[in-house]
């Protein structure tokens, strides 16, 4: 036996480590290197931590991610200038899920960005491009008086996602979370765990219904032992990056170095509306030029159990269309699923098929996400 | 409970054990975790020859796809279909109910692993 792409590897040496490092050793987790860190992959089973997620409650270390404030009276003209999408009509306590363009339109990172106040957001940025977003913040926000700081290194994130999370949230004892009930989707609140200031907002990566939390990476650890102890009767499970990626792909999410890169376009990858295009000047602006013939991002589904994975060929006929950028036999679904950028005028054809290592499998095209929440 | 003492083992992670001149071959425990939950096997048909070292089928994890290789020469006579039906028993059962297919031997089995020398071979990349 050997395996295509190993899902561990012998060790973390030289990798970042979370401040919940302990934590995951201390349930088992098997581990794997994800944008330079060394996080947990999976506790127990992928798939019984995606159903947990899906039918009650997961929960995530995302303390990779990276955080970055911009402060000042002109912090929103800046993000309107740096950013894709117009954040200064983001209201105080919301966020907004927008993306960092390079200057030709091709995408730089994904981001969501939270209105702290008046004068001051965050940034989440991704593991592995939080380096370069910094660098192209610091680049950008000469002549703006707004100022921004790279505070990933003080705070662990943590993601609390399933139907049973708010649930979870408001019976952990220690956690003082004043209005959770009414806390809107992509929206965010102040509260304290255990006196010290704990960020909860309403967001997430996996489809369901959910909450990340941003607390000191000091008090990250006790946190963390507090919700697995109170969600524990209500099925809360801890859950890994396996996990998170077949649950964000049944969503229909977009994940960077798969679906965006630096060589995407938001319009290829169906999120043109991320793009304020009437903001006036911004960083990216050329993203709305006409890109005739370019390659589209599309959901296919299959029949069978054996699943397209990432750089399998997509054709039609015998002409190579296209390429998987992400796929995996759908857990809550049973079929195969796959996101894949194909040729413009293949994009919705009904006779594409899948080379999975040798076999021709149907493929067909379906809208996106693939799986939808119960509301 | 088998006894893992008792079955001969490969470095590409299948156990093997011999009746006379069946071989039955699994994966192992370590190469079952590695995988994560196992999704789909594709293993060769009844009658099928095999050849050592051979890629003769495939398994399929949630995250990952392996080769799966012939650890013997010989011609595969039964097929575990209950594998086939619930790839997970893999993960639940390596060494008992996922057994994947039974081979007559065709000649003497070469180049396999006793229980310390695979462990050795595991502890060192774990």
């Amino acid at each position: 036996m050997s395996a295509e792409d190993t899902p561990t590897s012998p060790s973390g040496e030289g990798l970042r480590q979370s401040p919940l490092q302990a934590e995951h050793e201390a349930l088992g987790a098997s581990f794997t290197d994800f944008g330079g860190w060394w996080m947990p992959v999976r506790y127990s089973s992928d798939l019984a931590e995606h159903r947990a997620v899906r039918e009650a409650a997961g929960l995530f270390d995302i303390s990779h991610m990276g955080e970055i404030f911009v402060r000042g009276a002109g912090a929103a003209a800046f993000l309107d200038y740096a950013l894709a999408g117009r954040l200064s009509a983001v209201a105080v306590g919301r966020a907004k899920y927008t993306m960092i363009l390079a200057e030709d339109g091709g995408i730089i990172d994904d981001l969501v960005v939270y209105r702290l106040a008046d004068e001051e957001f965050l940034i989440i940025a991704n593991a592995g491009n939080r380096r370069v977003v910094a660098d192209e913040i610091s680049a950008r926000i000469a002549g703006f008086d707004a100022t921004f700081e790279d505070a990933s290194e003080r705070f662990a994130l943590i993601a609390l996602q399933g139907p049973a999370a708010a649930a979870i949230l408001a019976s952990t004892p220690g956690i003082d979370a004043p209005g959770l009930d009414e806390l809107r989707n992509y929206a965010w609140t102040d509260a304290l765990f255990r006196g010290v200031p704990l960020f909860v907002a309403r967001t997430g990566y996996t489809g369901e219904d959910g909450f990340e939390l941003l607390v000191d990476a000091q008090h990250a650890a006790d946190l963390w032992r507090a919700l697995l102890a109170a969600g524990a009767e209500r099925g809360l499970v801890p859950a890994g990056l396996a996990a998170r990626d077949t649950l964000r792909l049944e969503a229909g999410m977009p994940l960077y170095g798969h679906e965006l890169a630096r060589d995407i376009f938001p319009s290829q990858a169906g999120l043109g509306r991320v793009v304020a295009a009437d903001k006036g000047d911004f960083v990216g602006a050329r993203t709305l030029d006409e890109r005739p013939g370019e390659r589209l991002l599309v959901g296919l589904t299959m029949d069978g159990r054996r699943a397209g994975r990432a750089g399998y060929g997509v054709y039609r006929g015998d002409a190579l269309v296209g390429e998987i950028t992400s796929g995996a036999l759908s857990p809550t679904l049973g079929h195969p699923i796959a996101l894949a950028y194909v040729e413009h005028d293949a994009a919705d054809a009904a006779d594409l098929t899948i080379d999975v290592r040798g076999t021709r499998i149907p493929a067909h095209p379906t809208t996106l996400p693939f799986y939808r929440r119960k509301k | 409970m088998t006894d893992l003492n008792a079955l001969l083992y490969t470095p590409e992670h299948e156990w093997i054990r011999i009746d006379d001149d069946i071989a039955t071959i699994g994966i192992t425990d370590y190469a079952a975790d590695q995988l994560g939950d196992v999704v789909y096997v594709d293993l060769p048909q009844a009658g099928a020859a095999v050849t050592a070292g051979q890629v003769m089928g495939e398994i399929e994890s949630t995250k990952s796809v392996s080769e799966l290789y012939a650890p013997v020469d010989g011609t595969v006579v039964e097929v575990n279909e209950a594998v086939d039906a619930d790839p997970d028993t893999v993960n639940a059962s390596p060494f008992e109910d996922a057994w994947l297919v039974k081979v007559r031997l065709s000649g003497a089995p070469a180049g396999l692993l006793d229980r310390a020398a695979y462990t050795a071979l595991t502890g060192a990349e774990a």
